[in-house]
């Protein structure tokens, strides 16, 4: 196909008003931004200056501005999160008590389905399942690197290099495992790594996405791939951090080195590891795209978060994808305590 | 500092005011309407009143070259009548319909292949009507049977705009002369050639049903295609809407049937493996192997001719061709299975429906298969129009007053079932699921 750039022209044509219109509003609100705190800053310049042209006392700053000041910056935010967050909240909560349609009540008929429908109990199993492993493997997958590369030569290159993955969207890090999972039938050439090792070996080449309950650990090497390099980087900062003295003391005592994992390194970076952990079972309870990218939740490998698109967009059943929804906020809020308690808890410390 | 401050404003304000100045520029070029009104060419239009300067939006899920070629085939009536089509295709039309429809944002027309969800937007009150000269278009130039499938509590809303037809096993031609076989007539030679073919040890059928997140529907063409032969149509009809259950024995013995060819090791899956490869062979490669002899036979509908690959002819004595699935009683003679979509409003203002009631006239379905590659159940469609040989086929089995049409049952099912448990439980099925099991699960999902 020829690519004529007098016919492609109002595609063009749209593009360049997006980039003007991106423009214009993030120019528009840096300005803002520049502007007012300057102006506030030249003003009160101007009352030093005349304040010790006088010889009066410095005025002092006035606490209700400065209020209002920040009432200014809060209010957008504010107002989003009212628009994009409390209010889509609350109505999903009510329709998760609607039918599908959303207009009659059922009471807890859409909470019931979700117990007792067998699919639907199996999409809950894996989502335990997901968040049980991703950030157990994930965290330990990077701590163990993060010790092993401490220190090491080519520590930066080694770092990079499972850091990568990080880069990639869920989208494509799923796609690309996908080949790596690919199936030929037996006697052709095989496409995927996987089954091409496992033909080498002499075996024959397995549906690897297709069996359950494999399949499910499978997409979770897939987020863990993505992840663990996170993991690895908050930990090996956290190890630099611990005081060199401490290690020092621990190695004249005559520590080994299991000891010395034990009793000095896991102690010292236990609030980074448990902002990994919080971080990545949040991240994996809203998995989503790595199961739609790579089975859409067939072969027994949907999660809540699929199931909720699939029962609220696809099939019209609002009731009862919201319901799932509601399950899914209702499985965060303790992770976010448990978190919010933590931090507190340090800073009181 | 102060100053320096004020010099960064200062920049910032200056590439504003360009991005503002540039804005004011491309503003410009508008569109021309020049609505040539009064011409010749424009006379056929003038029935469709005095709309000039309005704007008419759609929404489908065709993209692409399809996407062009529906801009093209209504060039014309948008330069006589003056009324703008803006056409916007999506990959995730099903869903996003629905959230355009719910946050208020609804298109003026939506091309929806699935009359399931033409009712679902009825019940919930978005959709309008046809206006009378719609409906007189529509009674006009479809089959009373196409426009049942739009009618919802005796209200007509929408017409039929194009059709595919699903009856058709796609093979080579000119393997099947060099082999020396014939196209089979009756389910019974289609059984024969099958055997003859995997007693020389190749697979003689393949299939795939992998198709992103609507992974399993052409498995359910196939229930259905079976099912039109195993029953009558009316037992079709209470299958597709409920009046029996979902796992009555009528519908066992149809799976089961096109079980005898989809889960038989020794027909498949020629070139990509065993019979559980179905379930992650994307449908549209699921058919090439034929191109290289790794299988001789494929069940899919027409428009399975735009997946070949390039240069490959698609004619009775060309690379590949399609001929039709046959009956398996001939006495209850030859039911075609085939699907379409309806041009549904959410807006009634006059434009809309003057743009609704040319999508269903004649002359739009022959400008529109001038392009090519489409079929319409549009009698009014001149076969000498449709330009390429399967087309050509498919139109006159829609035209062919013998054939007893039925539209895609899951199609007509509600979603929930029609895009959902029944998709995935074909999956199931092939995976290795028995047929009960699956049509259990799939009939307490219907409530």
């Amino acid at each position: 196909m020829e690519f004529d750039f007098a016919e492609e022209q109002p595609k063009f044509l749209m593009l360049m008003y997006g980039l003007i219109a991106f423009v214009a509003v993030v120019g528009g609100l840096l300005l803002l931004l520049d502007v007012v705190p300057a102006w506030f800053a030249r003003r009160r310049e101007a009352q030093i200056v005349a304040a010790s042209a006088s010889g009066a006392p410095l005025p002092r700053r006035r606490k209700p501005r400065e209020g209002m000041f920040a009432l200014f910056f809060l209010l957008p935010t504010l107002l989003l999160l009212t628009i994009g967050l409390v209010v889509p909240a609350i109505r999903t909560t009510l329709l998760s008590f609607m039918d599908g349609s959303s207009n009659e009540w059922v009471g807890l008929r859409n909470y019931g389905w979700m117990f007792s429908e067998d699919s639907i109990v199996r999409v809950l199993i894996n989502t335990l399942v997901w968040v049980l492993l991703v950030p157990l493997v994930a965290t330990s997958f990077g701590l163990l690197y993060a010790i092993m590369v401490d220190k090491a030569r080519f520590e930066s290159v080694a770092k990079s290099l499972i850091f990568l993955p990080m880069a990639i969207s869920f989208v494509g890090a799923s796609i690309i495992w996908k080949f790596v999972y690919a199936y030929r039938g037996d006697g052709q050439e095989q496409i995927g790594l996987l089954n091409q090792i496992v033909v080498s070996l002499g075996g024959e080449p397995k549906q690897w996405l297709l069996e359950s309950p494999l399949n499910t650990l499978l997409l979770i090497v897939i987020m863990v791939w993505i992840q663990a390099g996170f993991a690895m980087v908050v930990l090996s900062a956290a190890i630099k951090a611990i005081p060199a003295d401490i290690v020092e003391a621990a190695r004249l005592d005559g520590v080994t080195p299991w000891q010395m994992f034990w009793q000095i390194t896991l102690p010292s970076i236990r609030p980074a590891l448990i902002v990994v952990v919080v971080t990545l079972s949040i991240a994996t309870l809203k998995v989503f795209d790595i199961v739609r990218t790579s089975t859409n939740g067939n072969y027994d490998t949907s999660v809540i978060a699929n199931e909720m698109y699939n029962q609220a967009f696809r099939y019209g059943q609002n009731g009862q994808g919201s319901a799932l929804a509601v399950f899914l906020f209702i499985l965060v809020i303790p992770i976010v305590i448990y978190q919010i308690r933590n931090i507190r808890q340090q800073r009181e410390g | 500092m102060a100053f320096a401050r004020s010099r960064q404003a200062f920049a910032i304000a200056g590439v504003l005011g360009l991005a503002l100045s540039a804005t004011a520029c491309g503003t410009g070029n508008d569109k021309k309407s020049d609505s040539a009104g009064g011409s010749a060419e424009c006379a056929a239009y003038e029935k469709y009143g005095d709309n000039d300067g309005k704007k008419v939006t759609i929404y489908s899920s065709i993209r692409d070259i399809e996407a062009d070629r529906l801009a093209e085939s209504w060039k014309q009536f948008e330069d006589c009548t003056g009324i703008e089509i803006d056409h916007e295709g999506s990959a995730e039309f099903e869903a996003q319909l629905g959230v355009r429809v719910d946050g208020g944002n609804a298109p003026d027309l939506a091309f929806i292949p699935q009359p399931g969800l033409v009712k679902r937007f009825v019940d919930s009150g978005k959709l309008k009507p046809v206006g009378a000269d719609t409906k007189k278009m529509a009674e006009e130039n479809y089959p009373a049977d196409w426009l049942k499938y739009s009618t919802v509590n005796g209200q007509l809303y929408g017409a039929p705009l194009g059709s595919n037809v699903k009856s058709f096993v796609w093979y080579s031609p000119k393997t099947f002369k060099e082999k020396g076989w014939t196209v089979p007539t009756s389910w019974d030679e289609l059984i024969k050639l099958s055997d003859q073919i995997a007693a020389t040890g190749a697979k003689p059928w393949c299939a795939g049903i992998e198709s992103g997140d609507a992974t399993g529907w052409p498995a359910t063409d196939w229930i259905e295609d079976v099912m039109l032969r195993t029953q009558t149509p009316e037992v079709y009809d209470q299958w597709t809407s409920h009046g029996i259950p979902f796992n009555d024995p009528k519908v066992v013995e149809a799976v089961d049937k096109a079980g005898t060819i989809l889960k038989n090791e020794k027909y498949m899956n020629g070139g990509y493996g065993g019979v559980k490869s179905i379930a992650t062979t994307a449908f549209g490669e699921a058919g090439l192997p034929i191109t290289t002899g790794k299988c001789a036979l494929h069940r899919q509908a027409s428009f399975y001719a735009n997946q070949w690959p390039k240069g490959t002819k698609v004619a009775e004595d060309g690379d590949v061709f399609a001929f039709y699935f046959p009956a398996i009683d001939a006495s209850k003679g030859k039911p075609v299975l085939g699907g379409g979509e309806f041009v549904a409003a959410f807006n009634d203002r006059p434009e809309v429906q003057a743009v609704q009631t040319y999508l269903a006239s004649g002359e739009y379905a022959n400008s529109r298969a001038k392009i090519g590659d489409w079929v319409s159940a549009n009698n009014k469609l001149d076969l000498a129009n449709v330009t390429n040989p399967i087309d050509k086929l498919s139109v006159q089995i829609l035209q062919d007053k013998s054939t007893v049409f039925r539209f895609d049952g899951s199609d007509l099912m509600p979603a929930t079932v029609g895009a959902g448990t029944f998709w995935k439980g074909m999956v199931d099925w092939i995976n290795g699921k028995d047929t009960a099991t699956v049509l259990q699960g799939i009939e307490s999902s219907w409530k």
